[in-house]
């Protein structure tokens, strides 16, 4: 008689693993690297990779020897974190701090809550928020796009559009005269700007996101809710005044917006489970970033506006439920 | 042709691996022996009415319905009865059974007509077809085996207004209702229009999924000589098999939780089932044989066959190649929702749709990691549960909590486990939590 494996339906499973998505992710931040490197030259490359390798490294030794589990580093989310890490921060960052930022993303926000899937706040952002406040002056002195030109170590630098910006008003400037000193909306989208080192291309990161919604990794629902809340909430106030308030289109090409709504807020673990949820925590994002934008002390918000809002997840959890079905229907 | 029509929410398309599709349906000659489970359908069991030593004819009625909800049993052979024993079935227990040893030819029980004319007068009345239906033991073929009559009979203060038939087969490699449909496409419109007299509605919707474009093609021809009949096309998703989300694709209604789709105003029954009962209401045949799909990615030759009930699977198995040296796992149904068979020796019965075969590769589960909160088995789920809520629940035996977040509306279709990318084994703590919460309902009742 044969040996028959019996156990319970379904006996098919499906292609996608953890390990699928993961890498999936990063073939979709593979063209915002490429414009980061095109920009910024070997020092994008430099924060990058040693980005990715102390996350793994980190992961694998946590798990090794405090934990003394099996290290799943394979399974690339500690490669997707290294890659956001890095994308968030200057490409001339030093590398020691480069290095601190991955041990607190991993260590801190990824494993004290027992590895993945446990971790209520976006690692990366995490360890970038960490970093901005304990090193405030290297973590915004940006890197002069200068393409293959730019060293390492080059020490021009300068503000991003939004940092400029904002200085300006706070020093009673208009609008329409600081417009002049900040790149134009074709250089913005294609990424043309100071700035961290993923997030500038817009052309690029929509690329990705095409990609991933393509690949089924993520839906729709968290990007796209947080542009429609940043474009109708910024809309409103530069409507109300545009001498004092940036165009909605201005705020979804600088700063973080495309890669914090596309790459940072969609992170499985720290985002809501239901379709309503996500809308809702979209939304929050959206008018947090904008709020911190324009009355905060930062000239950017939407880290804080994302970590604020995975705080809120575990009760958007237990809240917002899909109408299950046959209840309430329409039956029409 | 109309628009493909589909239930929106939930789902997934697992490849089809139809390897079967477009083979003939060939007849498998009867084995020396065969092993009649006495009860194969869901209900109470029917009472015995043989004994060893027995003369049965075939299509003799062999047990007889114990109660309503419950079905008669006939002798698919004409034989002896060898002995009154117990056999295991697909669920791996063993359950009382009749062993028949057989005669080559068949002496087929007054009354049954074995010819295969045509026969497009339906004589009977609504209620004698209801009649004849629970008298030739029908049940639903699709898979359930749920006794048909019990669903003609309209439950008063209800009203059906469609009879919605089930030529889905979203299950991966079956194709026992595809050829069907093929082959038998004049008595399914026959027979559909009996059930339609039986259950007393005026039209008829027939769901097929577009991965079946021939058997689309072949009955939208013929439907408009069956006066109420139309063909719904559908976009080909699993599990639109499934009769709730066949009712929402065809006719966006939703049954209630805990609700029969006559709650809705339908009726549901499977192409099989529409086939036994044209034969069972113009030939007088009782429920005997039915199409098995032999299929596997191993399986010398997939193939469709007309089998009798009784037959053990192995000799199935060989009419189609023999067991493969490399089997791991063999499936009595679709790989989403069919059940892993213990043995070759178990028997065919009426709700058998296919035998699958894995290969040990095929059947070996992934290691199981950490949630990562995708969400993914909340998109596919088409009950609009949350699995991995359910499953941590049911992992936590919160009965309470389970039973809140609506356990009991999962249907089993396993789409979330398929979809799940830590291959958590979400269905087989949802089933567990299942048994527990129906268990305390069933106590607070008392």
């Amino acid at each position: 008689m044969k040996f028959l494996t019996v156990s319970p339906s379904p006996h098919v499973h499906g292609a996608a693993s953890v390990k699928s998505l993961m890498y999936d992710v990063v073939i979709a931040l593979l063209p915002a690297l490429g414009i980061s490197i095109y920009f910024f030259g070997v020092g994008a490359l430099v924060v990058t990779s040693i980005a990715i390798a102390s996350c793994v490294l980190f992961e694998y030794l946590i798990q090794k020897i405090l934990l003394r589990e099996e290290p799943s580093v394979s399974d690339g989310s500690a490669v997707v974190t290294g890659i956001l890490l890095a994308f968030n921060v200057p490409a001339n960052l030093p590398i020691w701090i480069i290095i601190l930022g991955a041990l607190v993303s991993i260590g801190v926000g990824k494993m004290t809550f027992g590895g993945l899937g446990n971790n209520p706040f976006n690692p990366a952002l995490v360890g970038r928020v960490f970093l901005l406040i304990s090193f405030p002056v290297q973590m915004t002195s940006w890197p002069v796009p200068k393409g293959f030109g730019t060293s390492y170590t080059d020490a021009t630098t300068g503000a991003t559009p939004l940092g400029i910006i904002k200085e300006g008003l706070l020093a009673g400037k208009e609008l329409p005269e600081l417009m002049s000193e900040v790149p134009g909306y074709l250089d913005l989208f294609v990424g043309y700007m100071k700035g961290s080192a993923g997030e500038l291309s817009a052309m690029a990161l929509l690329l990705g996101f095409g990609y991933m919604l393509y690949r089924k990794v993520i839906t729709w629902h968290i990007p796209i809710s947080i542009f429609l809340s940043v474009i109708v909430f910024s809309g409103i106030m530069w409507v109300v005044n545009p001498d004092q308030y940036l165009s909605p289109l201005f705020h979804l090409l600088t700063g973080g917006i495309m890669l914090g709504a596309i790459y940072m807020a969609t992170d499985y673990v720290t985002s809501p489970m239901t379709t309503k949820g996500k809308w809702i925590y979209g939304i929050g994002i959206g008018i947090l970033t904008i709020i911190i934008r324009i009355w905060g002390a930062y000239p950017e918000g939407i880290s804080f506006a994302i970590l604020i809002m995975n705080a809120f997840v575990p009760l958007i959890n237990s809240y917002l439920k899909p109408r299950r079905f046959g209840k309430e229907a329409s039956n029409g | 042709m109309s628009v493909l029509k589909t239930f929106v929410k939930g789902g997934i398309h697992p490849p089809d691996h139809k390897l079967s599709a477009g083979k003939p349906i060939q007849n498998l000659p009867l084995p020396k022996q065969i092993t009649v489970l006495v009860s194969q359908h869901i209900g109470a069991p029917p009472k015995l009415l043989v004994k060893r030593g027995d003369q049965v004819k075939t299509g003799q009625l062999l047990a007889e319905s114990g109660g309503f909800v419950s079905a008669n049993t006939h002798s698919p052979a004409t034989g002896k009865v060898a002995k009154i024993d117990s056999a295991m079935d697909s669920s791996g227990y063993r359950k009382p059974a009749i062993l028949i040893d057989t005669e080559e030819t068949d002496e087929w029980e007054e009354g049954i007509l074995t010819d295969t004319v045509l026969d497009k007068n339906i004589q009977l009345n609504g209620g004698d077809i209801i009649q004849k239906i629970m008298e030739k033991g029908l049940v639903g073929l699709g898979g359930a085996t749920f006794p048909s009559h019990v669903k003609l009979s309209v439950p008063k203060g209800k009203t059906a207004e469609y009879l919605v038939i089930n030529g889905v087969e979203c299950e991966p490699y079956l194709t026992a209702d595809h050829a069907l449909m093929m082959e038998k496409s004049d008595e399914i419109m026959v027979g559909i229009q009996i059930l339609m007299k039986g259950v007393g509605v005026e039209s008829a919707i027939i769901g097929i999924e577009n991965n079946k474009q021939d058997a689309i093609e072949k009955l939208t021809r013929l439907a408009p000589a069956y006066k109420g009949i139309s063909i719904q096309p559908l976009k080909t998703k699993y599990p639109q098999g499934g009769e709730k989300q066949l009712i929402k694709a065809i006719l966006n209604r939703e049954v209630p939780p805990g609700g029969l789709p006559i709650d809705v105003g339908a009726v549901v029954f499977n192409v099989g089932t529409v086939y036994a009962s044209y034969e069972a209401v113009q030939k007088n045949k009782p429920l005997i044989e039915r199409i098995v799909t032999v299929t596997g990615k191993s399986v010398k030759e997939p193939a469709n066959f007309r089998v009798r009930i009784g037959t053990p699977s192995t000799a199935v198995l060989d009419a189609a190649g023999g067991l493969p040296e490399d089997t791991g796992k063999i499936i009595s149904g679709g790989p989403m929702m069919g059940r892993a068979i213990p043995g070759t020796e178990i028997p065919i019965t009426k709700g058998s749709s296919g035998l699958l075969i894995l290969r040990n590769e095929e059947a070996k589960r992934e290691k199981i990691i950490a949630c990562i909160r995708c969400t993914k088995c909340v998109q596919v789920c088409p009950m609009y549960l949350e699995p991995y809520l359910l499953q941590t629940l049911s992992e936590k035996d919160l009965t309470d909590r389970m039973e809140q977040e609506r356990i009991l509306d999962c249907v089993e279709c396993g789409s979330c486990s398929y979809i799940c990318p830590s291959n958590r084994p979400l269905l087989d703590y949802i089933r567990l939590g299942k048994s527990k919460v129906t268990k305390i309902i069933r106590s607070r009742k008392k």
